[in-house]
């Protein structure tokens, strides 16, 4: 193994460290560990929390700010943070308005942020949690613990930390997360796998001549491995496995505020038609270079235009990485004219930032 | 003969050594079918507890136990901080005041810790999960007892129980938590919470020497 690293206990630390000493604007609690904007608590605004393994960076970190995310909790590498990061990040960014937790739909999160969403309840904070579970790569909920949360993360937090910031209460908050995380899909591939520092090897073996296809964001193995092909056509099968990706039906538990117990959801995802507009995204897990995502993009572009997809926005670059594993993930998301208005509004963060 | 405050200490002074042992191995086994921290997560939780028990010994059994399970829920992350740490805490819960425990005592702990992780993980029975090595422990430590086994001779054969339970999770194909996400690939493999789970009560075992 050959990383940056001076020690590996300390590599979440020393990383939050080096955040604090570049982004002033940003204020960094070490015990417990979390991240929240130096003006939190925003008074009368909704605040937004999200948190997760570390390893994906610019995620979660890298979106707290003006019109995004109002506080994130990072764990160790590819680990869930705990309950006790999460409760002391909410107490720390409630205005009075609640706060909203934005979960990745993966075991070990899902634990701790429910556990997290009683004890703040148990404060008398107003909290709300919504799933984001959009890995196309997933094909049913039955026999797995469901669709894993990947790319479509980082535009709800995008969306949703701008209609928040516009004025959205709570509730509305969490009625455009849940639709965002509905309308978008998300599908990764891998060309290499990567080397969580602790572990100190690569989490799978991928032949030279081999890739991943339907890969989550933690170096698990994905769906099937394939044979090496050229770009086209992998973008090809990657945003096919997108559009062509059917309903999909799951249940999820939200938090009923005023009786204090988990209620039960059943949701349904239509698939994408001809005629839909679009943000695409196109995402580098860490190690693959711009260059061959534009590569990729000019591929998706054509698959969407012969699929009758517009696509109206686009966001191309690292940002919900996997170390550095080289591949790249497509989301599509399905805009209408709140999400887009949302999209456009300006944002500042360390990032993402634009109209700020 | 009555389980002391005194074993129960060893007992979780056991389960941090014997995970620090198997530290590379649970990780290991979460390496084909996870995301390869099982045993790097479950090692930092418990030399936490390590570290918070002399704080706590003196107090009781319940309150022992609450503070493992806090401990663990704060410092493993994953699933398994949760998963675990309910379950010590709901123990804690169940034997609050305690300074001596009966079998049927022990019988209540472990019951209450079991309840506290199918509440938290709703796991059922095949999922490959830790409950497919924790359920039959409890079930055959309740037997056991009900046979008029001694404490030791029960706590051996929920031992044995959960050592099976782990071993059937091999061909098992895994419909809970990451390892889900392989379907087919996931047969074959060993699950690493089932693993942690028998070692935990293997260390209870060993802690329990003293008893008849």
């Amino acid at each position: 193994m050959k990383k940056l690293i001076n020690a590996i206990d300390d590599v979440v630390k020393e990383q939050l460290e080096g955040m604090a000493a570049a982004h002033p604007e940003l204020r960094i609690n070490y015990d417990p560990k979390y991240v929240v904007r130096a003006d939190a608590p925003v008074k009368g605004k909704v605040a937004l929390v999200s948190g997760g393994g570390s390893g994906h960076e610019p995620m979660h970190g890298g979106f707290v700010g003006v019109g995004m995310l109002d506080g994130a909790c990072p764990g160790e590498v590819f680990t869930s943070p705990t309950p006790d990061q999460m409760y002391e990040c909410a107490k720390a960014v409630d205005g009075g308005a609640g706060v909203l937790f934005l979960v990745k739909n993966y075991t070990g999160d899902v634990l701790n942020f429910e556990t997290a969403t009683e004890l703040a309840h148990g404060d008398g904070i107003q909290v709300q949690s919504i799933l984001v579970d959009d890995d196309a790569a997933v094909k049913d909920s039955l026999y797995t613990a469901g669709r894993r949360g990947v790319g479509t993360t980082v535009l709800i937090e995008k969306i949703v930390g701008a209609a928040a910031e516009d004025g959205y209460n709570l509730q509305q908050c969490a009625d455009l997360a849940r639709k965002v995380n509905q309308y978008g899909r998300s599908f990764g591939m891998a060309l290499t796998s990567c080397t969580v520092p602790a572990a100190g090897k690569p989490t799978f073996d991928l032949g030279d001549d081999e890739f991943e296809f339907g890969i989550g964001i933690h170096g698990e193995p994905g769906r099937e491995r394939y044979k090496m092909k050229t770009a086209d056509e992998i973008t090809e099968m990657v945003a096919l496995a997108i559009i062509d990706d059917g309903a999909y039906t799951r249940t999820v538990r939200e938090w009923d505020n005023d009786k204090g117990e988990w209620f039960e959801k059943t949701l349904t995802d239509d698939p994408f038609q001809a005629g839909d507009e679009v943000i695409a995204f196109v995402n580098s897990m860490g190690g693959t270079p711009v260059s061959e995502l534009y590569a990729v993009y000019r591929k998706l572009a054509q698959v969407c235009e012969a699929k009758g997809l517009k696509i109206v926005r686009n966001l191309v670059g690292p940002y919900i990485t996997s170390l550095e594993m080289q591949g790249f993930s497509i989301t599509l998301l399905k805009a209408d004219d709140e999400i887009l208005k949302y999209w456009d509004a300006p944002v500042k963060t360390p990032g993402l930032r634009w109209g700020a | 003969m009555a389980i002391t405050k005194a074993e129960i200490v060893t007992w979780l002074e056991k389960i941090t050594a014997v995970i620090q042992e198997n530290k590379d191995y649970l990780t290991q086994l979460d390496s084909p079918i996870g995301d390869a921290d099982h045993g790097i997560n479950m090692s930092r939780g418990f030399t936490k507890v390590l570290e918070k028990l002399p704080s706590v010994a003196d107090t009781d059994i319940g309150t022992i136990l609450k503070t493992t399970g806090m401990t663990l829920m704060s410092s493993v992350g994953g699933a398994s901080g949760p998963l675990y740490g309910t379950f010590f805490m709901r123990a804690g819960t169940a034997m609050a005041a305690k300074q001596e425990l009966s079998g049927d005592d022990l019988y209540t702990l472990l019951q209450s810790g079991v309840d506290g992780v199918v509440q938290r993980g709703r796991p059922q029975l095949q999922d490959k999960t830790m409950y497919d090595a924790l359920l039959p422990a409890v079930l055959a430590l309740r037997a056991a007892l009900d046979n008029g086994s001694s404490i030791h001779a029960a706590v051996e054969t929920a031992v044995a129980a959960a050592a099976k339970g782990r071993d059937d999770t091999i061909p098992l194909q895994a419909r809970k938590g990451r390892a889900s996400y392989l379907g087919e690939r996931s047969i074959g493999h060993q699950d690493p919470g089932a693993t942690s789970s028998h070692l935990i009560l293997q260390a209870l075992l060993d802690s329990l020497e003293n008893q008849g």
